[in-house]
């Protein structure tokens, strides 16, 4: 018999400690964001609640105006839309190859092939930095050692936003890896038996058996990859601060820029409701694709 | 159990005993400043027995958002350092204490006029200037003798002679100046030459189509279509100091650290063959002002140890800790009796700014500087890349900078009924 | 079947191919370590050395002794430890509920909470902050501990596991009179261990590596934790590289070894959390 949600019922008491936390700590902000992104809270007003106005969707219309806005935007679909399907792939190569039935040591090749996936990003993009320090880094000695030009990769406007995708390709393709690894092992045996027996090349069963039984997992793996990358905020906190020349400038620094360094809270809370409704669009419509594909 | 109270307890005796009647003062430094001046700290604490100073280094490229947080968090320090473009932002936040009554007039009159100015908002000093800065002319001394200039610059005309001969010397890919083109300083300094007041109506609109910032942008302008300066912005210059050396550009306005960077990085060759100079100014009245720049020293509203703050200040305020702190930082002291001492009157290259010091202007004193200012270096760069005509640039310049100015404009006329 | 006779230069060359992948993979990893002991301004040279050519442990007795590494490894540990502790128990108490106990609109509720996952944490920052300053919790641990105490996806980790618990087991406890909380406690906690383990891990390590949370609400240097102490080093040595690899070293080191240790658990539960019903 299915009960109210009340005092009375034990799932109540059960429940309650996390959602009301949850409630108030993560609800109850997004909903005061939504508000706050009507509102012209800056440092006027955080000095003196007076200087508060309601200006309804004036941060919206100004966002769209805002040349900085369209940069962050182009570099962050940059980023999600070269280094997604990029960092999906590596993590597809790295399970095929691990879960090959002729590799032995699975266990221990997959465990340190995820290694990267558990390590503090701010220590690893200590250590990145340094192997793309243009005089001393490793990468750009292994660039003279194969006769090319090296680069200056931080630096350069051009390199620095594949600087930060190559790291965060080797920082995640672990964790998407374990999970297409998952996948394949739950595709029946018996399948790839058949497919011998008739003669299928190994590419033909990748094509006809792998990829189809394999396409829940990949609508899972780039969804979750495609949100995660939008949030890319600390990779360029650390490593360049936005720069050079706002290259690597994404729309959650962008956020965190005006929210917390000129306290442009209004503003910046229409950035990040406007983040949000990209997200939810780029969901919605990849759910949507994929639906109709399979 | 017990064992680990035993392990414990000494540590706890020893932190009770000693500092039992010392106030600890919280003091915020930035960056390289933040990590030097702890090494000053234990003669203030031998001057100052009942004090101890805590300092906490913060790097420059998180203290402004440090500073915000820690005001709406009331977590302030006692005395913290602050780019004195940011004071009119803490001034507005009623953050930071006014120090009228504590800076003695003559105190206050070693300091560089143009410096201590940029503290005082309405009337009022709010912070006391630390370390100074501004900007200047950087030059090749042998690039321009070549050229037929045995001394820099001192008008804008010579300033453009210069460049053309220097244009006009043989061999390939060089230019006589190098003007990153994403930076507001140097438009702003040229404008500020010629008397432009940058906004209009106590600062409630932009004036950037006003005829003297108009003249200046154009004098700005010329030097990239004349070919003087390379349409580059600062990422796109690999090495500065290699490019300076090898005679890329030969010419350069930029600001004191740079002294000290020119002559560690600069090929041992290079060292007899550079000076600075004060800017040149659009007519006779040498030298041309440049940026009041620095960072200051402020106490903080919210603090209970006012008193003890200021004798913090007053101590890294005082001559003798000024130099040391110049010994250890490069940074140039904010008080002229400093500047007395021959550590500092034998440098000829920091002499350069000890002139430019006496012709210094700020910038609009409003929080909202910071953003303005990036507007001018955005349309700038467009009006340079020729994207936009020189009037384009400065009507859309004017209209960006007027609905920044919206809020304030609705507070005056709040304020004023 | 002999799969080692049938295609040895396959079998070969997809474990060539393996160890390449692996050794670029952990290349970084074993750079920092190295130039970590190498001495001062050694790593900037040209080419790059491989390893030290007189191991040196100076940078870390430096981030011990001068820096005070110490502290912000304890603090680290502290918010970790009681970040996992607090959330083990308030998320598996509101998981098992949404999985074996009954009540009006459970489903709808639960469907609610997992949509909600899009929304990106960083919109939510903004007020949390002025929140928590009217609470007084910015620059405290708490300011960090408490909004990461309960999590959605916690709750939903510990609910997919607790619905492979038969009901029968569960009605075999009620019959004999046990309440619901003993119920718990002494039947589905002990039951749910694995994916409780799992948990803690994923709990530690998201907070241990936390980042930009810590970095907004702790303005007093004495409670960073480690990466945000780290991030604060770099603005000030970034010349110093094999000072700063030390720190990294330091910050990464408890994580790796804790996923070393428990890496069936880690594995099983990003497994299972990613398996939709």
């Amino acid at each position: 018999m299915k009960t109210p949600l009340l005092p009375a019922n034990t799932a109540f008491w059960f429940l309650a400690p996390a959602l009301i936390l949850i409630v108030v700590f993560f609800f109850l902000p997004v909903a005061a964001s939504l508000l706050l992104s009507f509102t012209d809270f800056d440092i006027y007003a955080l000095g003196d609640h007076e200087r508060l106005r309601f200006v309804a969707l004036d941060n919206y219309l100004r966002l769209l105006g805002d040349p900085l806005f369209w940069t962050a935007l182009k570099n962050t679909l940059y980023f999600v839309l070269v280094g997604g399907p990029l960092s999906v792939a590596v993590s597809l190569g790295a399970a095929l190859l691990v879960n090959h039935r002729l590799v032995r040591f699975k266990g221990l090749f997959r465990s340190l092939l995820f290694l990267p996936v558990v390590t503090t990003l701010v220590a690893i993009a200590v250590v990145w930095r340094y192997l793309y320090h243009p005089r001393y880094g490793f990468l750009n000695y292994l660039l003279g050692l194969l006769g090319l030009d090296t680069v200056d990769w931080l630096g350069d406007p051009d390199w620095a936003m594949p600087a930060i995708i190559l790291m965060a390709i080797w920082k995640n393709f672990g964790f998407n890896m374990i999970i297409f690894i998952a996948g394949l092992q739950s595709i029946p045996v018996r399948l790839y038996e058949a497919a011998v027996i008739d003669g299928a090349s190994t590419w033909r069963q990748f094509r006809h058996i792998t990829l189809p039984m394999l396409a829940p997992t990949f609508v899972f793996v780039t969804v979750i990859t495609m949100i995660g990358y939008f949030q890319l905020f600390a990779e360029p906190y650390v490593m360049t601060q936005g720069g050079p020349a706002n290259s690597t400038l994404s729309v959650a620094l962008l956020m965190f820029q005006e929210g917390f360094r000129w306290w442009n809270l209004g503003y910046a809370a229409a950035v990040a409701f406007t983040l949000f409704l990209i997200i939810l669009t780029g969901t919605v419509l990849q759910l949507r694709l994929r639906r109709r594909e399979i | 159990m017990r064992l680990i109270g035993f392990l414990l307890m000494p540590a706890l005796l020893g932190a009770c005993g000693g500092d039992r009647e010392k106030t600890v003062l919280e003091f915020w430094a930035m960056g390289q400043e933040g990590e030097v001046v702890q090494s000053l700290m234990p003669e203030f604490e031998r001057l100052h027995p009942e004090l101890q100073v805590k300092v906490q280094q913060i790097p420059w490229s998180a203290a402004h958002e440090k500073l915000l947080t820690a005001y709406a968090g009331d977590a302030m320090p006692d005395v913290f350092q602050l780019g004195n473009t940011w004071i009119p932002e803490f001034v507005v936040l009623k953050a930071v204490d006014s120090l009228d009554n504590r800076l003695t007039a003559q105190q206050r009159e070693d300091y560089f006029e143009g410096i201590i100015e940029t503290n005082e908002i309405d009337g009022r000093l709010h912070g006391l200037p630390w370390y100074v800065d501004t900007r200047l002319l950087f030059y090749r001394t042998d690039i321009l003798v070549k050229a037929g200039f045995s001394a820099p610059p001192k008008t804008w005309n010579e300033w453009l002679a210069a460049m053309a001969a220097i244009a006009a010397l043989p061999g390939g890919d060089r230019y006589a100046l190098l003007l990153p083109m994403n930076e507001w300083q140097v438009p702003v300094i040229l404008a500020l030459q010629m008397g432009s007041e940058l906004l209009r109506d106590e600062a409630r609109f932009g004036n950037f189509r006003s005829d003297a910032f108009r003249q200046a942008f154009r004098f700005y302008l010329d030097i990239f279509r004349r070919g003087y300066a390379p349409a580059v912005s600062e990422a796109q210059i690999a090495n500065l100091y290699q490019e300076f050396a090898s005679g890329y550009f030969a010419m350069y306005v930029t600001g004191p650290w740079n002294i000290v960077e020119f002559e560690h990085r600069l090929p041992k060759s290079m060292q007899g063959r550079w000076a600075t100079a004060p800017m040149p100014a659009p007519d006779e009245s040498y030298p041309g002002v440049s940026l009041a720049g620095g960072a200051s020293l402020a106490i903080a509203r919210s603090s209970s140890r006012k008193d003890q703050a200021w004798k913090l200040i007053e101590f890294l305020s005082e001559p003798e800790q000024q130099l040391a702190f110049y010994r250890l930082t490069g940074d140039l002291p904010a008080r002229r009796s400093a500047w007395l001492h021959p550590d500092l009157a034998t440098a000829t290259r920091t002499q350069a700014f000890k002139t430019q010091l006496e012709r210094v202007v700020s910038t609009p004193k409003i929080p909202e500087w910071e953003r303005i200012a990036s507007k001018i270096a955005h349309y700038t760069e467009k009006a340079v890349r020729g994207e936009l005509t020189e009037e384009q640039a400065l009507a859309a310049l004017d209209k960006d900078v007027d609905r920044i100015l919206e809020k304030r404009r609705w507070l005056l006329r709040k304020r004023a009924p | 079947m002999a799969v080692f006779s049938e295609k040895p230069i396959k079998t070969l060359l997809l474990h060539l191919a393996l160890i390449a992948a692996v050794i670029a993979t952990l290349f970084p990893l074993f750079w920092m370590v190295s130039v970590s002991l190498m001495s001062s301004a050694e790593a900037n040279r040209f080419p790059p050395p491989l390893l030290p050519a007189a191991p040196t442990l100076e940078h870390y007795r430096m981030l011990f002794s001068r820096l005070n590494l110490a502290a912000y490894l304890l603090n680290s540990t502290l918010i970790a430890t009681s970040v996992t502790v607090l959330s083990l128990l308030l998320n598996s108490m509101a998981g098992y509920a949404f999985a074996k106990l009954r009540f009006k609109g459970r489903d709808r509720l639960f469907r609610l909470l997992l949509a909600s996952m899009v929304i990106p944490a960083q919109v939510a920052m903004l007020p949390l902050f002025l929140m928590l300053k009217e609470m007084g919790l910015v620059n405290t641990y708490s300011g960090v501990i408490v909004p990461g105490m309960a999590s959605i996806f916690g709750i939903f980790l510990i609910r997919q596991y607790a619905l492979s618990i038969p009901d029968s087991l569960l009605d075999a406890a009620r019959i004999d009179g046990a309440g619901e909380f003993r119920i718990y406690r002494t039947l589905v906690l002990p039951l749910c261990k694995p994916i409780l383990v799992t948990l803690a891990i994923f709990t530690f390590m998201g907070t241990w590596n936390d980042f930009m949370w810590p970095l907004i609400i702790l303005t007093d240097s004495d409670l960073y934790t480690l990466p945000v102490a780290l991030a604060n080093l770099l603005g000030e040595h970034v010349q110093d590289a094999e000072l700063m690899m030390a720190g990294s070293v330091l910050t990464v080191l408890p994580v790796i070894i804790l996923f070393l240790v428990l890496q069936k658990y880690y594995i099983e539960g990003l497994v299972l959390g990613s398996v939709k019903e």
